[in-house]
C-alpha cells in the first residue's frame, strides 16, 4: 500500500513562533494546491510589538556575532537545498532556474554575513572640526523596518531584503511575495534554526495591497522598503509616510534580484547617521573647556 | 546672592557701529544674475525686531517670478555641471574669501535684521558661513572619493527654503553642498530675515558666478510653495517646522524630486550627579538661551539627576540673573530680540500654558526695552512628561526642567518624543557617556558640550526631526544621484 504523504501547513512567523493568522483567513496562490495564511492588520501590529522589543538587543549584539548568525543562515539553508528547489519548482520555476536561485540566495547570505562587521568602517567618519572637540559620525540602525518582497521571486528577493535589514541591526516584518509565498515560510524555519533571536525577523504572507496602507501608517515603524515599480503605490506610500516621517526606500525587483542586489549601500539606506561631540582638554590652555 | 552677582557683572554699553554697512532701501529679486523687479509689483518690509524700525523693503516673488528663477537655474545647469570640479570649487573658494572679507558688515546686518546678539553673528554665524563654503569648495573635484564604488551625478535644479534663525548660515549650509555637487539653485530666505541672503547675492555677483547658477527669491510661504510645486525643480531642501515639512513631503510625493528635511526638535539635555556642575551650567545656558532659543536643536528639556537638583536649579537661576538681555548691537548682550512679533506671541502662549499646567516659572529680573520683541530667559521646574512645554517645540528662551533617578529612566524619558534631532549628556564618566550616546535616538549628541557646529560635522535628525544630513561627507549625498 502506498504511503500517505505528510503535507506541510504553511504558517506565518511572529516572535519566533509559527502561528496561523489571527484572522483565520487563507488564500491559494495561483496554480499551487496549498492554503497560505492571509495575514491581517492585527498580525502586522502584533509583529511590530515583538520586533520593537527585539531590536535593541539585536543592535547590541557584536558585529562579529551578527556576522556569524547570518553565516549560520547560509549553512542551514545549504542543508535544505533540496527542499527549497522543490518548492520553487512547485511554484513554477524550471529545475535549473530553481537551483540557480537557491545557490544565489545562499551566496547572498554569505555576502551580507561578511558585511556585518565592515560597513561601519566604510560609512563612518572622524570629522576634523575646527574647535577643540573630538567628533565622529557612525551609522545606527533605524529600528523597526517593514518590507515587501519582489513579487517574481519566492526566495532570493525576500532573503536579500531581510539580510540587508538585519545586517545593519534592524528588526523587521517582511511581507512575502504574494504569488510565490512558499519559500518564505521555509526560510522562516531556517531563521528559527540559526540563532536569529525571536522577533528580529517576522514573516507574513498575504495580500500586499491590503496590508500596505496599514503598514505605512503604523506610528511605530521607522522605515518601509517597497520592492516593485508600481508608481501609484510608491506615490501613495510617500504621502502616507508623512504621518511619522518614516523613511521610504523603493527598489525595482531587478535591483534586488540581479547582481546589483549585493551592495553595502542597501545596509546604509536602513541606517541613520549619528554624530557625537566631546571636548578635548588642552592642558594649560586659557578659556572654557566645555 | 543673585542680586549681588548682578551688580558685580554690570557692564557699560559697548555698541557695535552700523555706520559702515551698505544697505539699499529696496531689494529686488536676484534672478539669472540680474536684479529683477517682481512681476507682482509687490514688496514687503523687513524690520529690526529690537526696535520695530523698517530697515528695507524687499520684493515678493510670486509664481511667475519663481518660474523665471527656476528657468534661469535650469538654463545654467548644463554649463555649471559640466565645468570641471576644480573650476567649480574655485568659485566657492572665492565666495568663502569674500564672506570673510565682509564679515563685519554681514554680522551687523544679520543682527539688525534678525535680532541676534552681535557677539553671536560675529563669532558664530558669519565665520561658520564662510567655513561652509570653504569646506565644500574642496569637495567639488573630489566627489568620486566620497562614495566608494558608485558613480554620482548632480540632480539639476535645487529649490532651497531656509528659516529665520540663522539666515546667512542656513543659506551657506544649503548653497555650498548643492553648488559643489554641480547643481544650480533657487533659494528662498525667510520673510523676516532676507537681508544677508540678498547681500550674499551681491557677493555672488562680485565673485563672478555664471548667471542663473544661484537665484535668490524673497517672499513668504506662498513663494516657498511655488518652489516646492515647480515641476522643473529636481530637489527640495527645507529647514523649518515639522508641520510644514510634512506638507512638503506630501506635496512632492507625486514627483521624482529628491527631498531632505531638517525640522523641529525638543532636545534632552541630561545632567548626572557626577558631572562637572559649573561647566554643565554653562552648557545648559548655552544649550537653551543661545540665539534666544531660536534653535531647532536647542536643549529645551533639561533632565537633572535628583541628588543634584537643588544645586543645579540654584546655580541656573543665579546664572540667568547675570545674562545680559537687551540691545543686540551691544557686544555685551547675551540674549537679543525675539525674531518677530508672531514668534513672541507663540512663546508667550507657551509661558501661559506652562503656568496653567501648574509648573513653577522663574524668569530673570532683568528689564527689557519698551520697543521691540523681548522674552526674559525663563525656567519651568517640576515639569512632567505630559506637559505641553515638554512635548512641543517652543523655539524660544524657555527651559523645562524634569528630574530622574536612574540611567534607564532618563533614557526612556529623553527618547519619549516624536523628535530626534539632538541631545546632550553631562557626566565625567566616559563609559556612561558612550552608553547614553548610543541609546539616545537623535542625530547629533553633544557630550559635555552643547550647540557646537562645524562644516565637517554632519547635522540632521531621526524620526520627525526630518531626514538627510547637512555637512560632512554624509551631507553630499543629499545633492547627488547615483547612476549604478
Amino acid at each position: 500500500m502506498a504511503r500517505l504523504e505528510i503535507k506541510k501547513t504553511y504558517k506565518i512567523y511572529i516572535g519566533g513562533k509559527f502561528p496561523r493568522t489571527e484572522s483565520g483567513r487563507f488564500y491559494n496562490p495561483k496554480g499551487i494546491d496549498v492554503n497560505v495564511c492571509k495575514s491581517s492588520r492585527k498580525d502586522f501590529r502584533n509583529a511590530v510589538v515583538v520586533a520593537r522589543a527585539a531590536q535593541p538587543a539585536w543592535a547590541g549584539r557584536s558585529a562579529y556575532n551578527r556576522a556569524q548568525i547570518l553565516y549560520r543562515i547560509a549553512e542551514i539553508m545549504e542543508g535544505r537545498r533540496a527542499q527549497f528547489i522543490s518548492e520553487l519548482e512547485l511554484q513554477g520555476s524550471p529545475k535549473k532556474q530553481a537551483e540557480e536561485e537557491v545557490d544565489a540566495t545562499i551566496d547572498r547570505w554569505v555576502y551580507y554575513a561578511g558585511w556585518c562587521d565592515k560597513y561601519q568602517q566604510i560609512f563612518s567618519s572622524v570629522n576634523p572640526v575646527a574647535s577643540n572637540h573630538f567628533n565622529f559620525s557612525v551609522l545606527e540602525p533605524m529600528g523597526v523596518v517593514a518590507s515587501t518582497a519582489p513579487e517574481e521571486s519566492s526566495l532570493l528577493g525576500i532573503s536579500t531584503i531581510i539580510a540587508t535589514a538585519i545586517a545593519g541591526g534592524n528588526s523587521l516584518i517582511a511581507i512575502a511575495s504574494e504569488s510565490k509565498p512558499l519559500c518564505s515560510v521555509t526560510l522562516a524555519e531556517v531563521l528559527n534554526d540559526s540563532d536569529v533571536p525571536d522577533g528580529v525577523v517576522n514573516i507574513l504572507t498575504g495580500n500586499k495591497d491590503e496590508l500596505l496602507p496599514h503598514i505605512v501608517q503604523h506610528m511605530d515603524v521607522n522605515a518601509l522598503v517597497y520592492c516593485g515599480s508600481d508608481k501609484k503605490v510608491i506615490i501613495d506610500l510617500k504621502e502616507k509616510s508623512a504621518d511619522n516621517l518614516k523613511r521610504i526606500a523603493h527598489y525595482s525587483s531587478d535591483a534586488i534580484l540581479s547582481d546589483s542586489g549585493e551592495s553595502p549601500y542597501f545596509i546604509k539606506t536602513l541606517n541613520e547617521v549619528k554624530t557625537t561631540w566631546h571636548p578635548i582638554e588642552k592642558v594649560g590652555a586659557v578659556g572654557s573647556s566645555y | 546672592m543673585a542680586v549681588k552677582n548682578k551688580k558685580l557683572f554690570e557692564f557699560s554699553p559697548a555698541l557695535e557701529s552700523a555706520g559702515h554697512i551698505q544697505l539699499k532701501e529696496q531689494y529686488e529679486l536676484f534672478i539669472n544674475g540680474k536684479w529683477t523687479k517682481p512681476k507682482s509689483g509687490k514688496y514687503f518690509k523687513t524690520i529690526n525686531p529690537s526696535n520695530e524700525k523698517v530697515i528695507a523693503q524687499v520684493a515678493e516673488a510670486d509664481e511667475a517670478d519663481v518660474d523665471a528663477a527656476v528657468s534661469a537655474a535650469e538654463k545654467a545647469f548644463n554649463g555649471w555641471s559640466s565645468l570641471s570640479g576644480k573650476e567649480r570649487g574655485k568659485y566657492l573658494f572665492r565666495l568663502a574669501r569674500l564672506i570673510q572679507e565682509k564679515a563685519r558688515e554681514l554680522s551687523v546686518i544679520e543682527t539688525l535684521d534678525g535680532g541676534k546678539p552681535i557677539r553671536e553673528s560675529r563669532d558664530i554665524d558669519i565665520p561658520l558661513a564662510a567655513a561652509h563654503f570653504f569646506y565644500h569648495a574642496g569637495w567639488a573635484d573630489k566627489l568620486e572619493y566620497a562614495f566608494p564604488n558608485r558613480k554620482t551625478e548632480p540632480l539639476g535644479v535645487a529649490g532651497q527654503i531656509i528659516p529665520w534663525n540663522f539666515p546667512l548660515l542656513m543659506a551657506a549650509w544649503k548653497l555650498a553642498p548643492a553648488l559643489a555637487c554641480g547643481n544650480t539653485v533657487v533659494l528662498k530666505p525667510a520673510e523676516t530675515t532676507p537681508l544677508t541672503a540678498l547681500k550674499l547675492a551681491e557677493i555672488i555677483e562680485e565673485a563672478e558666478f555664471p548667471p542663473g547658477v544661484v537665484n535668490i527669491v524673497t517672499g513668504a510661504g506662498a513663494t516657498g510653495a511655488a518652489i516646492v510645486n515647480h515641476p522643473k525643480v529636481n530637489k527640495i531642501a527645507f529647514t523649518g517646522s515639522t508641520e510644514v515639512g510634512k506638507i512638503i513631503q506630501c506635496a512632492t510625493a507625486n514627483t521624482d524630486k529628491k527631498l531632505t528635511l531638517e525640522l523641529g526638535g525638543k532636545a534632552a539635555n541630561i545632567i548626572f550627579e557626577d558631572a562637572a556642575i559649573n561647566q554643565a551650567i554653562e552648557g545648559i545656558i548655552n544649550g537653551i538661551y543661545f540665539n534666544q532659543g531660536h534653535v531647532c536643536c536647542a536643549g529645551s528639556r533639561l533632565f537633572v539627576q535628583e541628588s543634584v537638583h537643588d544645586e543645579v536649579i540654584q546655580k541656573l537661576k543665579a546664572r540667568i540673573e547675570n545674562l545680559v538681555v537687551g540691545d543686540p548691537m551691544d557686544k555685551n548682550t547675551d540674549i537679543g530680540a525675539i525674531n518677530s512679533k508672531s514668534q513672541l506671541e507663540t512663546i508667550n502662549k507657551y509661558l501661559k500654558i506652562g503656568k496653567e499646567e501648574g509648573l513653577e516659572m522663574f524668569q530673570s529680573s532683568c528689564s527689557v526695552p519698551s520697543k521691540g520683541f523681548w522674552c526674559k530667559p525663563t525656567i519651568f521646574t517640576g515639569a512632567a512628561q505630559s506637559s505641553r512645554i515638554v512635548q512641543e517645540e517652543i523655539f524660544g528662551p524657555v527651559l523645562a526642567v524634569q528630574t530622574f533617578r536612574t540611567i534607564g529612566e532618563v533614557i526612556q524619558k529623553a527618547n519619549n518624543t516624536p523628535y530626534g534631532l539632538s541631545a546632550g549628556v553631562w557626566t565625567d564618566k566616559g563609559s556612561k557617556i558612550f552608553n547614553l550616546t548610543q541609546q539616545l535616538r537623535a542625530g547629533v549628541i553633544w557630550a559635555n558640550t552643547f550647540n557646537k557646529f562645524d562644516p565637517t560635522s554632519p547635522f540632521g535628525g531621526y524620526k520627525e526631526s526630518g531626514f538627510g544630513r547637512e555637512g560632512g561627507v554624509h551631507g553630499l549625498e543629499s545633492y547627488l544621484k547615483f547612476n549604478d
